[in-house]
């Protein structure tokens, strides 16, 4: 298979917040900070915003990971998006993992606008993770 | 179980008699044995047709949601359960209903009796002290009730009503289930055996959503799976399309799955739809020290937050 070659690259959505981790992938940005390219991002008002069906869409649609990020606790633009984000989560990523998806297909962070530095960090991290998990399996429909 | 018919009847006539309710929802003998139907009783002299045996095993709280009037509901453990969920989901309003609380001793799954029986066919069946006597053209046969429960009532930590207006019939003591235990051993599994597992599961589904239509819990006006705008999954039996329905209906149910067992008695396929649910109450029950459809007053667990909830499932670089 195509996907399994040695040069095979992680395709991996990132849903950002708004106001605190996709300005801090901005910081990233413009202080030329060098992370790897396999993340796209799609910017989202709020973590809470985050329906379910948004990581298994991606899942489905031949995404190899999920990464969503949002503003630390407290400091939510909406005061409380990311407390609700948090319950749901932890819920969605346990049931997820019950039905057999990999550990780590999907992540949750806290970035703030002005971690560049960590967000960085976290994509490498996650880049990395999916990178030894290999290509996405579980969900995906109609597999090449 | 005549004993309780008898006193449903009663309280049912009284309720009428004093115009207290304009419907009451109760159990009617089928028209299969081992299968009482659900039953609504507007009059008096209709009373007659309630019953109670160990075949009422519907989820009646189904049947509140969308009413206007007064009415009065048969409820076992389960059901009440369910009747608290509706009344915190603003679906009815705790005065609207009367509650006719019923001590469960569990039902009977209609299917594992006929599994015993080999396809015989069953042409009558009755009921005596603990013991099912079913009785074919050319056969009878005495069972241990017991035996026989719903996978639900096996794990059932709430016969007795924990919300009630009348009870009839002496509370049952509970069962001592070891709470979980079958979700802490497929929990064990590695993710090849758990993925496995629940393909094989999926892979029987056609689709026809009476999981949802019987779960008294499931009450969009439009569901996610008939909703065309955005189209959040595809409509066939596509492996991928079946699995994403079958999670986001447990996920839909995340602290509010009373575990009546509903779903899993109308799937025609014999899904472990359950399996899912299970997992969820646990971990709400493990996260967030909460139990649908126990309290009216504690607020539901994905409505509400604690500023130190756990992140053990977050990165943390």
């Amino acid at each position: 298979m195509m996907a399994e070659s040695k040069d095979w690259q992680p395709k991996i959505v990132a849903f950002l917040c708004n106001w605190c981790s996709y300005a801090g992938a901005d910081l990233a940005g413009i202080s030329r900070i060098q992370y790897p390219t396999n993340v796209r991002v799609i910017r989202v008002p709020c973590s809470g915003r985050i329906n379910p069906f948004f990581i298994l869409a991606s899942l489905q649609h031949g995404i190899d990971g999920v990464l969503i990020s949002g503003c630390h606790p407290g400091e939510c633009h909406y005061l409380t998006g990311n407390y609700s984000a948090r319950r749901k989560f932890a819920l969605l990523k346990s049931l997820l993992e019950y039905t057999g998806l990999e550990e780590g297909r999907i992540q949750f962070s806290w970035i703030s606008a002005s971690e560049g530095v960590k967000f960085a960090k976290v994509i490498a991290e996650v880049t990395e993770k999916i990178k030894t998990l290999g290509p996405a399996k579980k969900l995906v429909k109609n597999p090449s | 179980m005549q004993e309780l018919t008898n006193m449903i009847r009663e309280v049912a006539r009284d309720l009428l008699k004093q115009k207290s309710v304009d419907l009451i929802i109760g159990f009617a003998q089928g028209t299969m044995p081992l299968c009482s139907t659900p039953c609504f009783v507007r009059q008096d002299d209709e009373v007659d047709r309630l019953i109670w045996d160990s075949f009422c095993e519907n989820n009646l709280a189904k049947y509140l949601v969308k009413r206007s009037n007064k009415i009065a509901i048969v409820a076992k453990g389960c059901d009440t359960r369910a009747v608290v969920e509706l009344i915190k989901e603003n679906q009815i309003s705790r005065d609207q209903i009367v509650i006719i609380g019923i001590p469960c001793q569990g039902m009977v799954d209609r299917r594992l009796v006929e599994s015993a029986l080999n396809g015989k066919e069953i042409q009558e069946a009755e009921e005596m002290n603990g013991e099912l006597i079913i009785k074919g053209k050319i056969f009878e046969k005495v069972l241990n009730r017991d035996e026989f429960l719903c996978l639900s009532c096996k794990t059932c930590t709430h016969r007795n009503p924990v919300i009630y207006d009348i009870l009839v019939g002496d509370p049952v003591t509970e069962i001592d289930t070891k709470p979980y235990l079958d979700v802490a051993k497929f929990e064990a599994l590695t993710p090849e055996e758990q993925g496995e597992y629940f393909s094989r599961e999926f892979a029987k589904c056609i689709r026809c959503y009476a999981c949802r239509n019987a779960c008294p819990l499931c009450y969009c006006q439009e569901c996610f799976v008939d909703s065309s705008k955005p189209q959040w999954i595809g409509k066939t039996t596509n492996a991928s399309d079946t699995a994403i329905f079958h999670i986001m209906r447990a996920f839909h149910l995340a602290g509010r799955c009373v575990e009546c067992g509903a779903c899993e008695r109308a799937c025609p396929m014999g899904v472990d739809i359950r399996k899912l649910n299970r997992k969820l109450s646990k971990d709400v029950k493990e996260r967030f020290d909460y139990e649908a459809g126990l309290s009216l007053e504690q607020v539901a667990p994905l409505s509400t937050f604690q500023p130190d909830d756990s992140e053990d499932f977050m990165l943390h670089p």
